[in-house]
């Protein structure tokens, strides 16, 4: 392999760090109008009236958008492929605000200040309804979150809005509750996680213009820019052929930036106006008016023989998608379809429950969504059962786990949103994950804790988790390579780079198929007008199902110029032999610029381009181990992590580098989840950490020590033996985190965040409980 | 009203509001190189360089830099792109987002701390949060970067 599994420098680094103009809100025109969204203040409220005259007469103020001036639509702003498994339950304006922060109207003006002046003078009359707040009591709740007709689900999801059920799921194998009344041991415990934000450092940005075609032209920070395209076009009633949506280099995503936000609104003042206008989002807007992640409540029994064999496993969730139902099903399926197959000798497994609307901030895709909150769950409920079964959890894990060429019904069972796909475990290493992990974490020495002083432990947990690479079936990538004079290639990508560095592996795809070096690849993406199809950037799918069209592309136009090498040689293809500077013939050889000059300025002239295209027929998982080395001190239940050791088998790591940088990327997102983040909301509805002085992600001081390995892997089916590795990072902390701190203090933190408060609580307890 | 300062060495003078933040002018004079993150002055990515010392752009009235030096990461190319070429290494440039402004701030750090040890950086460089890198990476290339600085030196 001439570049891959290499630490090739990505392509974008240098030219972001010199500051040129990359990003949306460096491409906005100059002239652009401000577009400012007037928010409620209201958990949950009718609007009565809006009079915006007094906005309007402001100088400067161009245009003031309420739902009048909208078609009802309903849409979602789910940023998935269509049709939907979301409900339609969002109108670009409403008369109705579902949520603190939710859209009452918005302003368009030539500045930012007279556009914030102008919001100040519009007059809006409310009627106050009494919000949702408490998920736990939204279902059959007398006040309903969406009480309007004109809502639907695309095809059955369990959308049942008068009880407040935006999604539900029931499926079971075997007879769960005869094998747990069989089981020699049973646990039952119940787990809360809560909503994350997103914390991208780019706020979500968009501008609009039309252009001298009078297309509408896009520019978004989008991680979806083909779905924009399509809900743009529904929303807004313009033909999908006047429109192109433009993704520049994106300033982080992470799922935040898979669904619509201001795109509807900006695109609306546009065409209005005519003018050009741009919108970027403040950081109280990210937090507030954007998504977060699904808070859940899980009950989980398992059920063991006295060998310590698993047997079953039952899980009931109850999901909170706030005021819309973005991702309300496919989050919560994959709480389970991307978890519970990591115990596959089950003889019974049963996942359901239902998914509610409240009048909280919408939840949203993020990074490991549905995993990293199933995983929390059962991986601590894991460790809970070995210390019933006095049971080693490395044992434990090694005996129950899934292994190579083995699968799960579950599989077939569940998809996102939809069926599921039988397949085996073609790749799996998770026993060497688990073995290795354990010498580099320093196991043996500190399970279950070492005392370090009188007051200090330091101790160690461990969880494992898998992810996938990819919807099968649904999710699409395409490809175009086009050869250039002087031998050089553009690689045209619908493929979504959104910080993660695709445009980087993908163009190492290509180089290695056509034996270059990745600067004579030219990259190009997300260009809804000049870069094919993509479904975009989430899903762990862009290595695994747009690098397989890559792939194709490439090969494709590597026979096309072995034939073009053959006609100008005047010579039979198969003896032609290609290494990616030169074709030799017996004696005769021509160089690939030679040929690229003459195919375009002298003999046989023609434009040699080609296409691929790729749908998963499998969606093949990475996994890994992940061990938390802890210290606390026992008195305060302060802690600190030593290290946190992983070790991922995503088939071969096409990047070594960059894809380090996403499973550490991950760890730390799943750290942030398992002990500093969380969203919070008061007994009004209004969320209290909307900036970063309330909502603490991880600094470098909380991240000591990082240990990252891969697995030696190939999994067939991957370009160049790839899997997917921008999810599976992040599941393992919250668990991992959970359990050393059981090993450490001997008490089960059972809620996120993991914090010395809930651990003195517990000690407390703990101690009462005992004397 | 009118300022007079240096931008990366050159002599400007700009008309402003009393109220305009730094942050603001710089980006619609077209320096995009500072980044707007958030609107606490918490996230550190609208950095940049006031006689040498890092503040965040979007706390500072144009109006009071007056005689000052101000340095975005146009002024420090060179150190930018060793930088770039050692984050590259790492694999921990990712978005992208954050880089000239954590550029600014190592620079600054290099100027003030001769030999930084690993607590050093952090200290250092705490305030430039990174939700794409986990840090580690990003820590190994600044001291790849001042390691290559110091021989440059020698």
């Amino acid at each position: 392999m001439k570049v891959i599994n290499k630490p090739i420098p990505s392509v974008d680094g240098k030219g972001l760090m010199l500051g040129r103009p990359a990003y949306t809100d460096d491409l906005a025109d100059k002239n652009s109008l401000i577009v400012k969204v007037l928010r409620s203040p209201h958990a949950y409220a009718k609007i009565v009236s809006i009079n915006s005259e007094l906005a309007e007469q402001l100088e400067g103020v161009e245009i003031v958008l309420t739902h009048k001036d909208f078609n009802r639509n309903a849409f979602t702003r789910a940023g998935q492929g269509y049709p939907e498994p979301s409900p339609h339950d969002k109108f670009v304006l409403d008369e109705y605000v579902r949520h603190v922060g939710d859209e009452v109207c918005c302003v368009a003006a030539k500045t930012e200040k007279i556009a914030s002046e102008a919001l100040k003078l519009i007059e809006v009359e409310y009627e106050i309804l009494e919000p949702v707040l408490d998920f736990e009591q939204a279902v059959d709740n007398k006040n309903i979150v969406h009480p309007e007709e004109d809502i639907y689900e695309m095809f059955p999801i369990g959308f049942e809005p008068k009880r407040n059920i935006a999604a539900a799921y029931h499926m079971e194998v075997g007879a769960v509750e005869d094998t747990l009344n069989e089981s020699d041991v049973v646990i039952s415990e119940r787990f809360f996680t809560q909503a994350q934000a997103h914390a991208m450092m780019e706020p979500h940005t968009v501008n609009a213009r039309l252009d001298y075609m009078d297309r509408l032209v896009l520019y978004s920070s989008t991680q979806t820019p083909i779905h924009v395209r399509r809900i743009l076009s529904q929303t807004l009633e313009v033909p999908l052929s006047r429109i192109r949506v433009i993704k520049p280099r994106v300033g982080g995503g992470f799922g935040g930036k898979q669904a619509l936000h201001g795109e509807m609104l900006v695109s609306a003042v546009t065409l209005k106006t005519g003018k050009p206008s741009k919108m970027v989002y403040t950081r109280k807007e990210v937090f507030e008016s954007t998504c977060s992640r699904h808070p859940m409540r899980i009950d989980i029994s398992l059920g063991a023989t006295k060998e310590g064999v698993l047997e079953a496993i039952d899980c009931n969730i109850l999901s909170d998608t706030g005021a819309y139902g973005e991702h309300a099903l496919t989050v919560f399926m994959v709480a389970a379809s991307k978890v519970l197959p990591l115990y596959n000798k089950v003889k019974s497994v049963r996942f359901f429950g239902d998914v509610v609307y409240t009048n909280h901030t919408s939840a949203g895709a993020y990074r490991g969504y549905g995993a990293i909150q199933g995983n929390f769950a059962l991986e601590s409920a894991i460790d809970i059962l070995c210390k019933k079964l006095d049971m080693d959890p490395l044992k434990f894990r090694e005996i129950n786990m899934i292994k190579e060429n083995e699968t799960s019904p579950i599989f077939e069972i569940m998809g996102e949103g939809t069926e599921g796909t039988a397949m085996n475990m073609d790749t799996c290493k998770l026993d060497y994950c688990l073995e290795r992990g354990k010498e580099l974490s320093g196991w043996d020495k500190i399970y279950p804790y070492q005392q370090i002083s009188d007051t200090k432990r330091r101790a160690i947990g461990v969880a494992i988790a898998m992810q996938g690479s990819g919807i099968p079936y649904i999710d699409m990538g395409s490809a175009t390579i086009k050869f250039n004079d002087d031998g050089f290639y553009n690689l045209l990508i619908g493929a979504t780079d959104i910080g993660q560095g695709s445009d980087t592996v993908l163009s190492q795809i290509a180089a290695e198929t056509l034996m270059c070096d990745v600067d004579k690849m030219i990259v190009y993406s997300s260009d809804s007008d000049l870069t094919p199809f993509d479904t975009g950037a989430y899903a762990s799918s862009t290595t695994y199902i747009s690098g397989n069209a890559v792939y194709k592309a490439a090969l494709k136009m590597k026979n096309m110029l072995i034939e073009e090498a053959a006609l100008a040689l005047e010579v039979e293809v198969d003896t032609i032999d290609f290494d990616g500077q030169t074709f030799t013939s017996g004696e005769q050889s021509i160089t690939i610029s030679d040929l690229g000059n003459r195919l375009y300025y002298n003999e046989g002239q023609k434009q040699l381009s080609a296409t691929g295209s790729y749908v998963g027929t499998k969606s093949p998982p990475p996994f890994m181990a992940g061990y938390a080395d802890i210290t606390i001190d026992v008195e305060t239940a302060e802690f600190v992590i030593n290290n946190y050791t992983s070790v991922v088998d995503c088939g071969v790591p096409l990047n070594t580098k960059l894809a380090q940088g996403q499973v550490e990327g991950g760890i730390v997102q799943g750290i942030g989840m398992a002990v500093y983040e969380e969203v919070q909301i008061n007994q009004k509805g209004k969320m209290v950490t909307n900036d970063f002085l309330s909502y603490h992600i991880p600094t470098r001081h909380e991240i000591k020590n990082l240990t990252t390995e891969f697995a030696k892997s190939f999994e067939e089916s991957g370009p160049y033996g790839a899997k997917s590795v921008g999810e599976i990072g992040i599941d393992t902390p919250p668990a991992a985190l959970a359990n050393a701190i059981y090993n450490a203090v001997g008490v089960r933190i059972t809620s996120l965040p993991i914090t010395p408060e809930k651990i003195l609580l517990a000690l407390k307890r703990k101690d009462e409980t005992n004397e | 009203m009118k300022v007079n300062f240096r931008l990366n060495g050159q002599r400007e003078s700009w008309n402003v509001n009393d109220s305009e933040y730094l942050l603001d002018s710089l980006r619609d004079n077209n320096i995009l190189s500072v980044k707007r993150g958030c609107d606490t002055t918490s996230c550190s990515v609208c950095t940049v360089l006031l006689d040498g010392k890092p503040v965040p752009s979007c706390s500072v009235l144009t109006a009071s830099i007056e005689g000052k030096e101000v340095t975005t990461v146009e002024g420090i190319k060179k150190d930018a792109e060793i930088l770039a070429k050692h984050m590259g290494h790492e694999g921990a440039d990712q978005c992208g987002f954050c880089n000239p402004s954590l550029a600014l701030t190592v620079y600054a750090m290099r100027h003030e701390i001769k030999q930084p040890s690993n607590d050093d950086i952090k200290d250092f460089l705490v305030g430039n949060l990174c939700r794409c890198t986990g840090y580690i990476g990003q820590e190994k290339a600044i001291k790849n970067y001042l390691e290559e600085i110091n021989e440059g030196n020698q």
